[in-house]
């Protein structure tokens, strides 16, 4: 047997005997663990599921041991993803610092603050949140006002960041500042980790059309934020956001709804609505014909983003075909989400309570929810010009 | 790994580039189109690269093949589908070689496939009767007669159906019309009395024809296999066919974004690259990825064909119903894309948007796909 093929034998295993009954069933949002320095459990299993994890590193299975990960490479991470996903496991740890700020550490930060943040990450003990963009740059993200002034040991920070996901309930903050207003946009910007318990932080919560207030305002007033936690060197934090971009965006694009709840049956809505035939037909030929499409292009994000992987591990293909995937994957998930609240019909549209099904009323929030996905971590349209320049290089 | 070639496939794909580009650029099918050649391909073109070893590719090591697998065989295609090459490579050892692979006898098998592997014997398979996409309406007769059968009706649209050797006819000798009942592979000769063949000259400049079988007679073992059993074995050979269709399809579709590309760098108006321009970076960075899923789906479906999956008809249907799509945006994108140069006979772009509608009429256009696709998968 080959090492890859052991490793997936035993993770197999050990997965079926740890791996807690009630975490291999579809979670609710408040039913997810989140990482922080007052977490709470949503319950019992929910606690010892994370501690089994954890104690394996495979809360952060691809990063080194020493820094509190599992130290898998590549394929073996892969596999777990896999064997997880085939179990229908709960992922066992949510945050921001797992998915976004550790890679970008991994690759550009110094050991000191490899040494710092990432075992904590690894262990669920700081909850982090994005502070990018800002009320006068969304795309345009590098305009972005911000400052950190140098005060000999520190720095002062001023501004306000937006679209801070969850940041009422977060620890830390990674933040793109500006440290140099004189040079030329991009090249003024510092990546700053921030703690958030001083008196200089404040955070807003805004309603969003989904009813919750997933995103925030924060606002810096006069905070503190130690030297050495400016990460990539001075003025060069622009080349660090972009490759936590880079992250974000495989999150993003990776069309699984692990945390959001569970998904209603698209054709199981649609033979409800409309009715089938005795070989089991949808009688509705237009949603029949709209389901399929969805399914085959849904179909072939996935099978992309498995090809993508295997030239990555194989070492061919050019990598570019990798900045679609955002894109892509993003529209495919709502596209799906438009077909199914279509077959809901106006039951698709309840807003809470009696005598809708909570199941249906989750996803339709969810739904709602997911409109932000093709517009966070860089709009459609940015992705568009991201590919035209770079996997393109169309003349500017 | 299934969806990345490996180097050994990667190498076949980057020959087969080099060698058609050199030997069987877009400018050959011009000429044969131009000078209304009679065979419709290069004979000459053909016996290279049965040379190469194309013919046998995708045959067992017992038959005089290669043995290489599918996506060996899909990624020559889709390079010839960039140079749109005109060679029996789809009729005859696509759908004519596997019809034989997978429902001819052990005699049938070691008497023909060799041949084929050669480039000695070219195939053709007669199978429609009409303008769309039907393979469980056969009208066409093989009625049991003496020690063999009697051919009667009328195909249409056989690809190479004027130029092969052999025919392999769908003929039904039981059941009702349309089914897929009583559907049986009948091998006749081109030569037979009673086949009168009709060269159909279609917009691709490729080739196609009409084909009246009355009262043909053959021998009872020119059935390839059981008489009336054949459409378990029908139906991959028709997958298989899908399925390589598409990847000459991907390829046509590849090679006009490459020229589209090239063109939005050089063109200017306005005092600038048109490239530079958002609207049509945005619809390049669009068709990029669209291609990109494109390629995905169609070495996943080649890598069914080779690893025996039993999804090969889902993902054959998605195959063909995705690049069906894919190619005519794609042609679409490319002719708008040049501007008016893009409508004139001078620019190869043409070429492409005809083949295109050639090819997604032939084994289902998307409509027939997407609907298979569904009920394969239960709605």
């Amino acid at each position: 047997m080959s090492k890859h093929e052991t490793f997936r034998q035993e993770t197999r295993e050990w997965l079926a005997q740890n791996c807690p009954q009630s975490m291999r069933t579809p979670v609710a949002p408040e039913g997810l663990v989140w990482s922080g320095r007052n977490k709470t459990w949503p319950s019992a299993d929910a606690k010892l599921w994370f501690e089994r994890m954890r104690d394996r590193g495979w809360t952060v299975p691809d990063w080194p041991a020493e820094y509190g990960g599992g130290g898998l490479d590549p394929v073996q991470s892969d596999i777990l993803k896999q064997e997880m996903k085939q179990l229908g496991c709960r992922a066992p740890l949510m945050d921001l610092g797992i998915w976004m700020l550790g890679p970008a550490l991994l690759e550009h930060g110094s050991e000191a603050q490899k040494k710092e943040h990432l075992p904590k990450i690894a262990r669920g003990e700081i909850r982090w949140c994005q502070g990018y963009s800002e009320p006068n740059a969304g795309s345009d993200l590098a305009s972005l006002q911000t400052r950190a002034v140098d005060q000999g040991d520190h720095y002062l920070v001023n501004g306000a960041k937006i679209w801070t996901t969850f940041a009422h309930l977060c620890d830390w903050i990674f933040c793109l500042v500006r440290t140099d207003p004189g040079a030329s946009k991009h090249n003024g910007i510092s990546f700053l980790l921030i703690d958030m318990e001083q008196p200089g932080v404040s955070v807003s919560p805004i309603p969003l059309i989904s009813g919750e207030s997933e995103f925030c305002e924060t606002h810096f007033d006069n905070a503190r934020a130690e030297k050495h936690n400016l990460v990539g060197g001075l003025n060069r934090g622009w080349t660090v956001a972009k490759s936590l971009l880079i992250h974000e965006r495989k999150m993003m694009s990776a069309s699984n709804d692990s945390g959001r709840g569970a998904q209603p049956d698209m054709i199981g809505a649609a033979r409800r609505a409309f009715g089938s035939d005795a070989a089991g037909k949808l009688l509705d030929a237009n949603y029949r014909r709209r389901i399929a499409s969805h399914k085959m292009r849904s179909r072939a994000v996935a099978l992309t983003g498995k090809r993508l992987f295997e030239e990555q591990i194989a070492g061919s293909g050019d990598g570019k075909a990798g900045l679609t995937m955002k894109m892509l994957g993003t529209e495919e998930k709502l596209r799906g989400d438009e077909l199914l609240i279509a077959l809901l019909g106006s039951a698709g549209l309840g807003w809470e309570g009696e005598p809708f099904d909570p199941e249906v009323l989750a996803f339709t929030r969810n739904w709602l929810f997911n409109k932000a996905l093709t517009i966070a971590g860089g709009t459609s349209e940015v992705q568009r010009n991201v590919i035209a320049k770079r996997a393109l290089e169309l003349p500017q | 790994m299934a969806l990345a070639l490996n180097e050994e496939q990667q190498l076949l794909k980057d020959t087969a580039r080099e060698f058609l580009a050199e030997h069987a650029p877009v400018g050959a099918l011009r000429k044969l189109r131009d000078e209304g050649d009679e065979t419709g391909y290069s004979s000459a073109l053909w016996q290279q690269m049965s040379e190469l070893g194309w013919a046998g590719i995708v045959l067992p090591e017992a038959y005089g093949g290669l043995d290489f697998g599918y996506q060996g065989l899909g990624a020559v295609i889709e390079e010839s589908g960039r140079t749109l090459t005109a060679s029996p490579l789809f009729a005859s050892v696509v759908l004519g070689a596997s019809a034989i692979e997978l429902c001819g006898s052990e005699a049938q098998k070691t008497a023909l496939l060799p041949k084929i592997a050669g480039g000695e014997m070219t195939l053709a398979l007669a199978l429609e009767e009409g303008p769309h996409h039907n393979p469980l309406n056969i009208a066409t007769t093989a009625e049991a007669s003496g020690d063999g059968f009697v051919i009667n009706g009328d195909k249409t649209f056989v690809l190479d159906g004027h130029s092969a050797d052999t025919l392999i006819v769908v003929a039904r000798s039981a059941g009702n019309n349309p089914g897929s009942d009583g559907l049986s592979l009948v091998l006749v000769d081109a030569d037979t009395a009673g086949v009168t063949r009709t060269r159909m000259m279609m917009a691709d400049s490729r080739n196609a024809a009409q084909i009246n079988f009355s009262n043909v007679k053959v021998a009872a073992d020119q059935i390839l296999g059981d008489a009336g059993d054949a459409w378990p074995a029908l139906e991959k050979v028709l997958d298989r066919g899908r399925i390589c269709m598409a990847a000459e399809m991907l390829g046509g579709a590849l090679e006009c974004f490459a020229r589209t590309l090239d063109y939005l760098k050089e063109r200017e108006q306005f005092g600038a690259k048109i490239g530079s321009f958002q609207a049509l970076q945005h619809r390049a960075a669009q068709l990029y990825a669209d291609l990109e899923l494109s390629k995905s789906v169609v070495i996943d479906a080649l890598a069914a064909i080779d690893e025996g999956r039993d999804d090969l008809a889902v993902a054959a249907s998605h195959a063909k119903a995705q690049l069906n799509d894919i190619y005519i945006h794609a042609t679409n994108e490319a002719v708008q894309l040049h501007g008016g140069i893009g409508v004139t006979d001078e620019l190869d772009l043409g070429l492409f948007m005809k083949r295109a509608r050639v090819a997604v009429q032939i084994l289902g256009d998307s409509s027939y796909h997407t609907n298979r696709f569904a009920t394969l998968n239960g709605y």
